[in-house]
């Protein structure tokens, strides 16, 4: 086993060279979406215009589907590829195939989309909850990007099917079961986006059928929204488990728990989608609750990775003589770009892990729905926990795909990078979360409501908010900088695509964490028991459908 | 599979921290009546300003119910029917409204009034306004071009 | 005699490395951290009409 592991250090160049296409993208994506992230603050602190009659509400929509879609989606299975080829062995070349296609169909799809919302066809945000009506291009051009997603995902399964095949009665490497996880999780969930796009949006827009049901399609749309976010955090969850434990020269906790813990995140992601529609009418108030509790579910895997990272801190720190209750802090190795920059994540998720928890909370909900503390709060988890972490990995894993180091001044780039996208951060958000509680709206242009007192109020947390945008994007500077330089300019060498070892390695993971059959029939079951009679219920009592409108 | 006792520990107590919140906030819901907006009565969209009772936004006073007053609002793309209301304080009033065209919101700043307007469905909401002032409401779901122009005002005053 | 107590203490300093004590406080610390936000925002709720 070890020695099999050991021949696979380094990811063969041909995989090397899709994952690379996926970041090419990625970061195209977010030098973009920061650009368009600025402006937003920018115009909210009332001080600025934007130039040329663009609306604000535009760039709003290029900042969400860049952000939120493209730069998430193209890292995530760029990096989930290269792990799987470094952890289960090279993909063949069916599989790469089979990558490259999913690979351009995505980026088909993003273009087709992009030019929409920039000709302002589909400025509709990138929720693009109906009536608001796009163009049908913008419609075909997200079910390309869902596709090739489902395409792309499934060269990762075919490689960890190949390597059970090849090895049966074996618990499969952590890396590649923790990536198969998630992209079983984001297929189950897109089926709902699916639906509601290649159903109901496609043939309205195109004109085939007049009206849409409302209610449905936002439905299908949240029964995939909240696990499109455990489908960026998973892959965060896969660094701090499986990698950061090989960075600072520790070990993994326990290689069964955070299979454990991936297992119910695919299990309790899904079922949850009403959280996000707990104020909306039509949906009865008790499966909004029922679908509360499966909410709550979720928290206990993150509260499960709280305690491993801290005891994979702590046993490292004690195995090198640190004493005393938090001693073993001190011992991290603090000038590691690859640790630190995740871990200025992993700190950020406590706040934002908090927030989430308050969000969920039935009628709480109602202080803080579609207040801009959600914004604050999606910049917490999706925008730092998850990206600096994305950022953090790219720091080895790009040179390592190119064949290049991680050289002393990157290093510390990075670490200025991470720390200056902190302090912008804790501005932007901070603000953003106490302009919420006092009940500042989000995605809203600068406004003072015809000059009312608590609106008047707000503008001290826009401006705030403005001073960290400006941070944050001095940040997004700084990476695209390291960026480049890692991908063409760095000396030539050899960088360690670091994966962990479990502490206890004569414990072997429960086969029972890879059947399938099991754990699908189980999501199956809880989302059919979470949706059958709220749905049945929606479409049996459907109010007469909506046409589509252009109020943009 | 093993877990160290620690980790028991602070399962146990996460888990009973989830279950104590969950508690506090069904027993809420559920039994003093804190449940959030959730109506399930639809109407035709395309119909509104003829159904009752949006053909008459305002405050309008009902005898015989749990609550003192209804207050209606009709939304559209962008602006709310009434533009400004007065609500007496200390009134128990059943907040009523819908949209006739797109997706929005109804959040009346500062308070629990927080509630998604979709076409086709009616949204209401019952409270007692039993603090003063002059409150903002704003549209906070995206609706188009002229979203953050989308307000209204609710006096509650002593009377 | 010296024996068994050179076995303790060694037994003490190998229980030290593998403490998790650390852990388990940074665990509640975030615990508390949750709860207080939570109670502040639910607070906001109960105090609002």
């Amino acid at each position: 086993m070890i020695n099999v592991t050991a021949a696979k250090i380094k990811v063969d160049p041909r995989d090397a060279k899709l994952s690379m296409a996926h970041f090419f993208v990625a970061f195209t994506a977010l030098a973009l979406g920061g650009l368009m992230g600025l402006l937003q603050t920018l115009v909210r602190s009332g001080k600025f215009e934007l130039p040329f009659g663009i609306g604000y509400y535009q760039v709003l929509t290029v900042h969400g589907v860049l952000m939120g879609l493209v730069l998430t989606t193209f890292f995530i299975m760029g990096f989930q590829y290269a792990a799987v080829s470094r952890t289960a062995g090279t993909h063949s070349n069916a599989a790469r195939r089979t990558g490259w296609i999913g690979f351009w169909l995505m980026t088909i799809g993003t273009l087709m989309s992009a030019t929409m919302v920039l000709l302002n066809e589909a400025t509709v945000l990138y929720t693009f909850y109906a009536p608001l009506q796009a163009h049908w291009i913008f419609y075909l051009g997200l079910t390309f990007v869902v596709i090739g997603s489902w395409i792309d995902g499934a060269a990762q399964i075919m490689t960890y099917a190949k390597w059970r095949k090849n090895n049966p009665g074996q618990p499969s490497p952590l890396l590649s079961f923790m990536a198969v996880i998630n992209t079983v999780m984001w297929i189950v969930a897109t089926l709902g986006v699916a639906a509601t796009v290649l159903f109901q949006l496609l043939p309205w827009s195109l004109g085939l059928v007049e009206t849409v049901d409302v209610l449905v399609s936002r439905t299908l749309f949240w029964y995939f929204g909240h696990p499109l976010v455990y489908f960026w955090l998973l892959p965060a969850y896969m660094c701090w488990y499986a990698i950061i434990p090989k960075i600072i020269g520790g070990k993994i906790f326990s290689d069964s728990l955070a299979r454990l813990s991936f297992i119910l995140f695919l299990l309790f992601s899904i079922p949850v989608g009403f959280h996000h529609q707990l104020t909306e009418p039509g949906i009865d108030p008790v499966w909004k609750f029922i679908q509360v509790i499966l909410t709550f579910m979720v928290v206990i895997p993150s509260l499960m990775t709280a305690f491993s990272l801290f005891a994979t801190f702590e046993r490292y720190g004690r195995s090198k003589g640190a004493t005393g209750l938090f001693g073993w802090l001190k011992v991290l190795p603090w000038n590691d770009a690859r640790f630190i920059v995740p871990f200025i994540g992993m700190v950020s998720f406590i706040p934002a892990g908090a927030g989430g928890i308050i969000n969920a909370s039935n009628q709480m909900d109602q202080v803080v729905h579609n207040t801009i503390w959600v914004t604050g709060h999606f910049h917490l988890t999706a925008a730092t926990s998850v990206v600096l972490t994305f950022f953090g990995i790219s720091y080895w894993l790009v040179p390592h795909l190119t064949g290049r180091k991680l050289t002393k001044a990157m290093n510390k780039l990075g670490i200025i990078q991470a720390w200056v996208w902190f302090i912008g951060m804790a501005f932007m958000s901070g603000a953003m979360h106490f302009q919420g509680l006092l009940g500042g709206p989000r995605r809203s242009s600068f406004s003072t409501y015809g000059n009312s007192q608590q609106a008047l109020e707000w503008i001290p947390y826009q401006i705030a908010q403005a001073v960290g945008g400006t941070i944050l994007f001095l940040g997004i500077i700084l990476v695209l900088i390291i960026f480049i330089n890692l991908a063409f300019f760095a000396p030539k060498g050899e960088e360690e695509f670091p994966v962990g070892e479990a502490e206890n390695l004569s414990e072997k993971a429960p086969m029972v964490f890879e059947n399938w059959k099991l754990w699908l029939g189980i999501t199956a079951a809880l989302i059919l028991f979470a949706y059958t009679v709220p749905f049945i219920d929606i479409i049996q009592n459907a109010p007469p459908g909506s046409k589509g409108f252009k109020t943009w | 599979m093993h877990m160290h006792k620690f980790e028991k520990i602070w399962l146990t107590f996460g888990i009973g921290c989830l279950v104590v919140f969950l508690t506090v906030v069904g027993v809420s819901a559920f039994y003093l009546g804190n449940k959030p907006a959730s109506c399930l009565t639809t109407i035709d969209p395309e119909k509104v300003t003829q159904t009752k009772p949006f053909d008459k936004p305002g405050l309008h006073k009902v005898e015989g119910k749990e609550w003192d007053y209804e207050l209606v609002f009709v939304a559209s793309a962008f602006s709310y029917q009434p533009a400004q209301v007065e609500v007496p304080l200390g009134a128990k009033v059943k907040v009523i409204a819908t949209t006739t065209d797109v997706v929005h919101g109804l959040e009346v700043a500062g308070t629990n009034i927080n509630m998604m307007l979709e076409p086709g469905y009616i949204n209401e909401y019952t409270t007692t306004f039993d603090k003063a002032g002059e409150y903002l409401i704003v549209c906070n779901e995206y609706c188009g071009t002229g979203h953050h122009l989308m307000f209204s005002k609710i006096e509650v005053v002593e009377k | 005699m010296a024996k068994p107590e050179l076995k303790t203490n060694q037994k003490t300093q190998v229980e030290d490395r593998s403490s998790l004590k650390g852990t388990l406080a940074s665990v509640f610390l975030l615990g508390l951290f949750i709860i207080v936000s939570w109670v502040s925002v639910y607070y906001l709720f109960v105090d609002r009409f």
